[in-house]
């Protein structure tokens, strides 16, 4: 019986060997690759699928019209679910297997910190499309990233209440990675800005009723306004609950919410609630002069001719990170990752859809609180909250 | 279901044809770790060696590593699963334990990386202890839900104490240092890994040959029956539950440490569920299967990154079809399969 069972046991182990042999895809050469890892599926999809879009999209148009340096682009993307093993693997992977220029990707900070070392080690340029802090500080060799950062919604949030001579708030923030980390930056940036937070209150994922904290802020003197951090169905529900609870206090919601969807799920509720957004959302009330403005109009048309759905931020970082890529290979004239490397870093006047992108050995992400429009809900669409009415 | 008669002790004069002496020496050196017990180990050991071979690049011998590593954790979980017939989806949770450790040690309390390895594992073995005592009174499917709880609750401990992980960014793991030897890349970690691996099966082969693993067996198939013949049920249960919370917690630090990042995401629930696929897709109460199904779980997501939009699809039909044509796991089905045709 014995012996059966040792070639037994040796074949299987045998055939698990075999299936990881056959796990490589043959190289193709002669083509400039371009590796990314996104959350294509899972619970972060809503990063990874418009990247992933954005990213095919324009490397088909570069190629139509040539190439850049007269070479092909060849993308590979791989999808990580937003889960941060995966993706070092699929990094490993794209630096050893795939033998990548540059990577664009990272749809989410804890899968970028953990790529990060790969990319480090092996001196490839890596441009993260997530919006952690943590990415570019501190500073990176080889480390860049296009979306603004909390810090930054924080900032235009608490100049917005400082015009408004507002400086006693409240913050109620969801438990997520998103709005934790939002919140952690804004309790971080408030004494700079003036601004004295005076009450804090959170709520879960799945929590489906915001009554009780927000009747906390409602019973708590001296509160002027309410910041809310949060991302999905959650800053909807505190707004419908903010207005039954009749709280008259201005109502502050981050960038994370910056989408038709929120309106629609907030309804009537939404309306006079201001809130930081990129210039690609309100594309088309963006006055003509605005040096944005031709971008995020041309980018926008695109991507909703092309997959017929409404742009997001995410798919425009993606587009940020792939033409800085583009223009710092055109000025280097080569692929030489460490020659790229430098001249992403020189980038300067970049118009992106996030923002004028000038970064710099000390700034690896290169954008100003300028990236940022305060918006206002009236009427269920959005208004731009015009900048200099002090 | 085991692959073969384990308790079957063979006879002193089945044992190894080295010569008399040399036979005893084995036998005393070894103990209860007879000879025909460690062959399975014996060929993973070989296998471990040589796949390098096939490797040419570093990625392989990444990928190569978390097999190994969550093969560790599977083998811990099959004892507890395929031997002592006791199901956990909260498994994750132990190796978030595990990977938190060997973050949090170094990082908050200056605490070495090996020795909050070991810490990891003796508080995976206390909580599993506290744990254990009362949920393990519960069966099937009440003692799933709580380990399920469990599990649950331990990510989202991992998730919220931002100030002490970092929060759902997760945080960085320093590398870890041996004797003024930094353990890094992945080839070290395939090495390290795979010693683990063989360690782990080993314990495994030998505490399920051991009155003990004889004790969990009967647990498994009648806890009635065992109680009758003397068996402290509530212990043996209690102690395979921590036996295999330490395995989980050992495999956890070895995936953080070789990663240098841990996010909650290695605790969560989702991952709970590919370890217990991995053990039931290998095969319950074989340890092999455990290596097995870790193989398949983690390779073929590899693989199937050539089908695009339809990777998570062939990767759900594969499972489906082994369960379907192999249904007591892979490498019990094939043995016995082998059996039935050899005869």
């Amino acid at each position: 019986m014995t012996s059966h069972c040792q070639s037994c046991f040796a074949r299987v182990a045998a055939a698990a060997f075999a299936l990881a042999v056959v796990a490589t895809p043959s190289a193709v050469l002669a083509q400039v690759k371009i590796g990314s890892s996104l959350a294509v599926t899972g619970p972060a999809s809503f990063l990874g699928d418009p990247e992933k879009r954005t990213l095919e999209m324009y490397v088909d148009e570069i190629n139509k019209k040539g190439g850049v340096n007269g070479e092909k682009l060849e993308l590979v993307i791989y999808d990580d679910g937003g889960n941060a093993n995966k993706a070092r693997t699929f990094a490993t992977r794209l630096v050893e297997e795939d033998k990548v220029a540059v990577m664009i990707g990272g749809s989410t900070t804890g899968a970028t910190m953990a790529m990060i070392p790969v990319f480090e080690e092996a001196g490839i340029p890596f441009i993260s499309l997530a919006g952690g802090i943590s990415i570019v500080e501190p500073v990176k060799k080889w480390v860049f990233k296009t979306p603004h950062t909390d810090r930054m919604a924080c900032e235009k949030i608490f100049t917005d209440l400082k015009r408004r001579n507002l400086t006693n708030i409240a913050i109620i923030s969801g438990t997520g990675a998103f709005g934790k980390s939002m919140r952690d930056q804004c309790v971080k940036v408030a004494p700079a800005s003036g601004i004295t937070i005076v009450h804090e209150e959170t709520y879960g994922r799945g929590d489906s009723d915001m009554t009780p904290q927000l009747t906390n802020i409602k019973n708590k003197k001296g509160v002027q306004a309410v910041v809310n951090t949060g991302f999905g169905q959650g800053p909807a529900i505190v707004t419908r609950n903010y207005r039954q609870l009749a709280i008259e206090q201005p109502l502050y919601q981050s960038h994370g919410v910056a989408s038709k969807q929120f309106i629609k799920l907030a309804g009537d509720a939404a309306n006079g609630v201001r809130l930081p957004a990129a210039a690609l959302l309100v594309a088309d009330k963006l006055p003509d002069g605005d040096p944005q403005k031709p971008v995020v109009t041309a980018y926008t048309k695109k991507y909703q001719d092309k997959t017929g759905q409404p742009v997001s931020t995410f798919g425009g970082h993606a587009y940020d990170g792939l033409m800085i890529f583009v223009e710092a290979a055109e000025r280097a004239k080569s692929f030489d990752p460490a020659k790229v490397r430098d001249e992403i870093e020189k980038t300067k006047n970049f118009v992106g859809t996030g923002g004028i992108v000038n970064k710099s050995p000390k700034d690896h992400l290169g954008l100003d609180q300028s990236a940022f429009r305060m918006l206002e809900i009236k009427d269920g669409d959005w208004t731009l909250v015009p900048e200099s009415d002090s | 279901m085991s692959v073969r008669p384990l308790n079957e002790r063979p006879l002193a004069k089945d044992m190894p044809a080295l010569g008399d002496r040399a036979g005893s020496a084995w036998r005393t050196i070894l103990g209860p770790l007879e000879r025909y017990r460690l062959t399975p180990v014996i060929i993973i050991a070989v296998l471990i060696a040589l796949a390098p071979l096939l490797f040419p690049s570093a990625y392989y011998y990444r990928v190569a590593a978390l097999v190994y590593i969550f093969a560790l954790a599977a083998i811990g979980l099959n004892l507890l699963m395929g031997y002592a017939g006791q199901v956990s989806l909260g498994h994750a949770g132990f190796m978030g334990i595990g990977a938190y450790a060997v973050a949090i040690g170094p990082v908050h309390l200056g605490v070495p990386g090996w020795l909050s390895l070991l810490a990891g594992a003796a508080i995976s073995a206390i909580v599993a202890f506290v744990v254990g005592r009362p949920i393990l009174r519960l069966k099937g499917h009440y003692l799933a839900v709580a380990t399920l709880g469990f599990g649950l609750l331990l990510a989202i401990v991992f998730t919220n104490e931002a100030e002490w992980t970092g929060g759902p960014d997760g945080m960085s793991v320093p590398r870890l240092v041996l004797f003024g030897w930094s353990v890094r890349g992945s080839q070290t970690w395939y090495w390290v890994s795979g010693v683990c691996l063989v360690l782990g099966a080993a314990l495994a082969f030998n505490l399920i040959a051991s009155p003990a693993g004889r004790a969990m067996r009967a647990i498994h198939d009648s806890e009635t029956a065992a109680s009758v013949l003397g068996i402290d049920v509530a212990r043996t249960k209690l102690m395979i539950f921590v036996i295999s919370a330490i395995y989980a917690s050992v495999a956890g630090s070895c995936l953080a440490l070789f990663n240098g990042h841990i996010t909650p995401d290695a605790a969560d629930f989702l991952t709970s569920i590919e370890l217990v696929a991995m053990v039931v897709l290998g095969g319950m109460g074989s340890i092999v299967g455990s290596l097995v199904g870790a193989s398949v779980l983690v390779v073929l997501p590899q693989v199937l990154t050539v089908l695009h939009d339809y990777e998570h699809m062939v990767l759900g039909l594969v499972i489906m079809g082994v369960m379907i044509y192999l249904r007591s796991g892979i490498v019990p089905s094939i043995a016995m399969a082998f059996r039935g045709w050899r005869r």
